[in-house]
């Protein structure tokens, strides 16, 4: 599904990824472990377009499709979606509006007939209610003046609204108090189907133990270094990044 | 310097130029070498729709000028009037209005300025709000791309009055909304807002002062604008309160976006306080579209153009919020919507 070869991307004058390859088959996820400045906030913008992120050499494909020379807009009608690790704030828009607006827009962009309003709302309603989230607060202006770990959450409802193909949440545990972390971890779980993969990029092996990742990755200094099952992501919380660091 | 005096007398040494202090931003007569022949007569039961068309009975028209001179709302009245001041042709013609709400008495002024061609105009108003009257005054100004568009609206308020005025505009090739408040104070209740959205080469120039001259006034105002491509936008505001005007409360805020390199803001804000025990306070900000915050909006799969107009309805549509009558506040809103959302595309 996912398919990233050699990939060289940098940042300004500096270079952030040194040569990263991953592949992701359908219906899988993986998970992405590393030291902070490590380049996984990086990856997820250069495979979401961002920017100011130069995509120098190597390949990303979605479904053989090459994403580098799309535009954001159009990635994410692909079902390309992040889950971004600091959520913006959209100042006078309600999260109500801009979620149905961007349902469309991603629906338009496929050629697809738009999704109606009352439809639409009885999803959101669902949604908000599976989340365990007041509807009153999609109401509000998306983010503004919500908490950190309202803003992870109204992250999820987005996603769940959206019905991404390929997910890539951007450390959406962190922030999340222990009964948000689960009710979110059974969100994106229900999300999980053959046709669709997950990237979860995470400093913690307790997210892990509620999305059950097939496989666990170790981004050091710009490259994929170690590769592993599940039990990785128990080896480092144990052992730290102190071997792969030096071999990055 | 005096407008109408200028284009009676077509002597454009009398226009306003960039040595006067006001005017610094909006020089007239560097671009007014000479004043165009008087506007020929206009037919006003042959002009199309107006803006406001359909939301009250009562039309006022000014065609090339010519309308009437004076309206008055008696004792206890309550109206809803269209005013349509509509400028054709290339030449110049100045209008004067007297406005009249009488004690306790209620107006709801829809006015617009609908210009086409490169004429100069100028309407002058002169209001005055008795004891206890309200009135607000709700404007779309469409100068036209190439006219020189000028409105002047001077206002006495009585005790106890409101004064509550909101000004839409595209801008002209020159244009200015000056309006100059008197509120004496005494539970008088001022709202000056505002919005510009300008882009090609347009010039818009919303002037204000209110003078507080006794106690107990209230003065809010708020303008929000939008400048693309080479088009330039003046915001003048100044609030005085003079001495004994103890207990005045005043509050104003502008803010602009700038969306292209070439687009100018010019914002002069000024408070003058001479009273004792006033809340005063004037907020200014100045920027551009928050870059991050436009991707993360296409993550969500918005085109960069409907992100970018989201943003802008959100911005300007909280000045149309503050409006009171609802029906005058969509007909602004779709105006607006059809302006952003038609140049983003
Ligand atoms: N806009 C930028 N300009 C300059 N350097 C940047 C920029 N963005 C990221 N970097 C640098 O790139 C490196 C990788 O950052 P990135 O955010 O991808 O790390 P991360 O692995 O997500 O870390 P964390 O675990 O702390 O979230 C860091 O050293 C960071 O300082
Ligand atoms: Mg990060």
């Amino acid at each position: 599904m996912l398919s990233l070869r050699n990939l060289h991307a940098r940042v300004g004058e500096r270079e952030i990824l040194k040569g990263l390859s991953l592949e992701i088959p359908a219906g899988e996820v993986h998970a992405i472990m590393g030291p902070n400045g490590a380049g996984k906030s990086t990856l997820s913008y250069v495979l979401t377009g961002r920017p100011g992120y130069e995509v120098t050499s190597g390949a990303a494909e979605l479904d053989g499709v090459d994403l580098l020379t799309q535009a954001p807009d159009e990635r994410a009608a692909r079902g390309l979606f992040l889950s971004f690790q600091y959520p913006l704030e959209i100042p006078g828009v309600p999260a109500l509006t801009f979620i149905r607006t961007s349902v469309n827009a991603q629906r338009k962009a496929r050629g697809e007939a738009e999704m109606s309003a009352p439809d639409f709302l009885k999803r959101a309603r669902a949604c908000a209610a599976d989340l365990k989230m007041d509807f009153d607060m999609l109401k509000r202006p998306l983010n503004v003046g919500f908490s950190g770990g309202e803003k992870k959450r109204m992250e999820i409802l987005q996603m769940a609204l959206l019905s991404p193909r390929f997910m890539i949440l951007d450390e959406t545990d962190s922030g999340l108090d222990i009964d948000a972390l689960r009710i979110v971890s059974e969100g994106v779980n229900a999300l999980r189907s053959p046709d669709r993969s997950l990237l979860v990029i995470t400093h913690y092996q307790r997210l892990l133990d509620y999305i059950r990742p097939d496989r666990v990755h170790v981004l050091a200094g710009g490259r994929i270094v170690a590769s592993g099952g599940p039990e990785l992501a128990h080896e480092l919380e144990r052992d730290g990044y102190d071997k792969f660091a030096r071999a990055a | 310097m005096n407008l109408a005096e200028a284009i009676r007398l077509r002597d454009s040494s009398r226009l306003p130029s960039r040595r006067d202090e006001d005017w610094r931003w909006t020089d007239l007569r560097s671009l007014v070498r000479t004043l165009p022949e008087p506007s020929p007569s206009l037919d006003a039961a042959r002009l199309g729709p107006g803006p406001f068309e359909g939301i009250c009975e009562t039309v006022v028209t000014l065609a090339n000028g010519v309308g009437p001179v004076a309206i008055e709302v008696s004792a206890g009245e309550t109206r809803t009037l269209a005013l349509r001041n509509v400028s054709r042709g290339d030449g110049s013609h100045a209008a004067h209005l007297r406005i009249t709400v009488a004690a306790g008495a209620r107006l709801t002024l829809l006015e617009s300025h609908e210009g086409d061609g490169g004429g100069l105009s100028l309407l002058s108003l002169e209001v005055d709000l008795a004891s206890g009257a309200s009135c607000e005054r709700l404007v779309i100004a469409d100068g036209g791309t190439d006219a020189i568009s000028l409105v002047d609206a001077e206002v006495r308020l009585g005790a106890g009055s409101e004064w509550a005025q909101t000004l839409l505009t595209n801008g002209a090739r020159r244009q200015r909304l000056e309006t100059r408040v008197l509120n004496p104070g005494d539970g008088a209740s001022v709202r000056l807002d505002g919005i510009y959205v300008l882009s090609g080469r347009s010039h818009a120039d919303q002037t204000s002062s209110v003078t507080h001259s006794g106690p107990q006034g209230q003065t809010v105002q708020l303008t929000r604008g939008v400048v693309d491509d080479q088009a330039r936008a003046v915001f003048q505001g100044r609030i005085t309160v003079e001495a004994g005007a103890d207990g005045t409360d005043a509050r104003m805020a502008h803010n602009a976006l700038i969306l292209s390199d070439r687009a100018e803001v010019d914002a002069r804000p000024e408070l003058e306080i001479y009273a004792d025990d006033v809340a005063c306070a004037h907020g200014a900000t100045v920027g551009t579209l928050d870059a991050e915050l436009l991707f993360y909006m296409r993550q969500r799969g918005l085109p960069e153009a409907e992100a970018r107009s989201l943003l802008l309805a959100s911005f300007l549509g909280e000045v149309i919020d503050r409006i009171q009558c609802a029906a005058a506040a969509g007909r602004m809103r779709a105006w607006l919507q059809e302006r952003i959302w038609g140049s983003g595309e």
